[in-house]
């Protein structure tokens, strides 16, 4: 058993995705039958190899570090679900 | 002559709109046979009467008609593209339309910027139809898990589209648009056109922009066309693609001409058949299929070899968990903040994200996630996610050992013909086999194609895959070419959805 329960609760606070009991159930299963599938990658032996860090050949291309647009607040603002003049209004933080 | 002339339009409206590809739709476009506005209103009207296929999450008509009729204003036909109404998956950002990825979190999300791809094709003339349905995120292979419905398969109504691109692949097939643009993670363009009767191609990772695209996993995410026949993939892929700096993946280099260097050339080609690909349990009609693709380009004087791809059978393994821990990291951004679906739930910031994600994402989402999320938690990390980036170079490691004695790689795409909604819901495992065939060469990052090559006893399409090396797209687009004349498929519709 690659994952139980508990690791899944686990899993799930860290990926911030409440899941009530009845849900957990059934995603701990298929959690499970997916671990169990990738874990055929064990057979192989790979100690020697290089992990692969890019699949094209060449290097990121970098850009100057200047300022290329900006005065968009609206734009940026548009889709928010709940703003107030200049900015995202967020459930209250600190008390 | 007017009368003949206005008689010549309605022929070509009633007879032939549904049944010629992107390119005469041009040709009778450039030389005034049909205007951009007739060539909307079919479309339109087409699309109108699809409803039942479910394709369609978003349409424009509007901002359609409207573009059509500045284009016949103006008559300028220099793009690729010129006046062509085309309909997209919803996964590519469209300015001022909402684009959602088939799901529930992006439900009301318009974007104010335009992805590079598609602005690309308006660059070429084209014009906006609508936004097709996919998977939500484009994650998975029948398109059942959007938000939005699942979509039907032209060919029966029982039957799926495949997936992701599922939306691109039943709108292209019942002519809702005359050619479409999908996304491919791990065979997303390449499978729905299969089980379709359709050609995709899933370009050299780098070739067209990801900006404006909604991520699934970055280092495996490719956008390509999806067309009725070769000579319009060429054409797409051409609109489509080049160098963009807001992509910084993207590959620097001269545009090529894909449709004007389209030629059937097989002859002295060396194709590489993969023994790996002979898997279990494939259906005879399968191996048929492939000896038959094989023979064909024997006959044409391609020459035959052998190869051995040994590290196949891990890709898929490689693959799920690759693609859910950079899909768990890209889709963190998903908070109730900035944009996007917001739950009431929660009595603080933490419960508010939990309860908008878990109310947001589909249960394939959440599962990709959380798998994503455990690869790369403290203390799994090297025992999977750096154990799959080491198998994910001895895979590209075997393509690029093949290469250097064959020019391409024909397989089959798909180790089934379309199956029917509801079948492989249940089981995430029998419906990540799909892309058994599609998924190493994401992980390689290289191009391939997928074209329709004969059909299984129900009638229904299957299709062959040409792999080449990177940015060998002409390469794999000619003996595509040369192909589909030898093959000669065919699918006539009863258009049951009207």
């Amino acid at each position: 058993m690659p994952i139980d329960k508990s690791q899944v609760k686990k899993v799930a606070k860290l990926s911030r995705i409440s899941l009530d009991d009845s849900k957990l159930e059934s995603l701990s299963k298929d959690l499970v039958s997916i671990l169990n599938f990738v874990e055929q990658l064990n057979k192989l032996d790979t100690n020697e190899i290089k992990p692969l860090t890019s699949i094209i050949d060449k290097s990121l291309d970098t850009r100057d570090d200047t300022v290329s647009d900006g005065q968009i607040k609206d734009q940026i603002l548009k889709n928010s679900p709940e703003k107030n003049e200049d900015f995202f209004i967020v459930p209250k933080v600190v008390d | 002559m007017r009368t003949f002339l206005l008689y010549q339009r309605l022929l070509i409206k009633m007879n032939d709109l549904n049944n010629i590809s992107l390119s005469e739709i041009i040709k009778l476009v450039k030389s005034k046979k049909i205007s951009s506005l007739e060539l909307a209103n079919h479309f339109i009207n087409n699309i109108k009467k699809g409803k039942k296929l479910n394709s369609f999450i978003t349409t424009c008509f509007d901002q359609t008609i409207n573009d059509s009729k500045n284009f016949d204003k103006k008559q300028n036909f220099d793009g690729l593209l010129p006046g062509i109404p085309i309909a997209v998956k919803d996964l590519f950002c469209t300015k001022n339309i909402k684009t959602t990825a088939g799901s529930k979190i992006l439900e009301n999300f318009v974007p104010t910027y335009e992805s590079t791809v598609t602005s690309n094709l308006w660059k070429e003339g084209a014009i906006l139809l609508g936004k097709l349905n996919c998977d939500e995120f484009a994650m998975g292979s029948s398109n059942e898990t959007s938000f939005f419905g699942n979509v039907l398969n032209p060919l029966e109504n029982n039957l799926v589209p495949g997936g992701s691109s599922g939306g691109s692949a039943t709108a292209l097939t019942a002519s809702l648009t005359p050619a479409t643009i999908g996304t491919d993670t791990g065979g997303s363009i390449r499978q729905p056109a299969s089980f379709t009767g359709t050609v995709g191609l899933k370009p050299t990772y780098g070739l067209c922009s990801r900006w404006g695209i909604v991520a699934f996993a970055s280092s495996l995410d490719q956008a390509g066309p999806m067309t009725k026949n070769v000579e319009d993939c060429a054409l797409m892929l051409e609109a489509m693609s080049g160098y963009d700096k807001k992509d910084s993946t993207s590959i620097n280099r001269k545009k090529e001409n894909y449709s004007k260097n389209l030629k059937r050339s097989i002859k002295g080609i060396k194709i590489g058949i993969p023994k790996e690909y002979r898997v279990d349990n494939m259906p005879k009609e399968i191996e048929q299929l492939w000896k038959n693709g094989i023979d064909i380009l024997k006959k044409s004087g391609a020459k035959i070899i052998d190869i051995s791809l040994p590290h196949t059978k891990y890709a898929l393994p490689t693959y799920y968990i690759v693609a859910p821990a950079e899909a768990s990291s890209n889709l963190a951004r998903y908070d109730g903040i900035k944009y996007g679906y917001r739950s009431k739930k929660g009595n603080n910031l933490i419960e508010m994200y939990e309860h908008t994600r878990a109310e947001g994402f589909g249960d394939e989402v959440k599962r990709r996630v959380l798998i994503g999320t455990y690869v790369l938690s403290s203390g799994y990390y090297d025992a999977y996610y750096l154990k799959a980036q080491k198998v994910r170079k001895l895979i590209k490691g075997d393509f690029d050992n093949s290469f250097k004695e064959i020019d391409a790689i024909l397989t089959p795409s798909t180790p089934s013909s379309a199956f029917k909604i509801g079948e492989k819901a249940n089981d995430p495992i029998s419906m990540y086999l799909n892309d058994i065939f599609t998924v190493p060469v994401n992980l390689a990052g290289l191009p391939a194609i997928s074209i329709p090559a004969g059909k299984d006893h129900k009638g229904y399409p299957l299709g062959l895959q040409l792999i080449s090396k990177e940015l060998e797209e002409q390469k794999i687009l000619n003996i595509a070419f040369a192909m589909e004349k030898e093959i000669d498929f065919k699918q006539t519709l009863n258009r049951w959805w009207e």
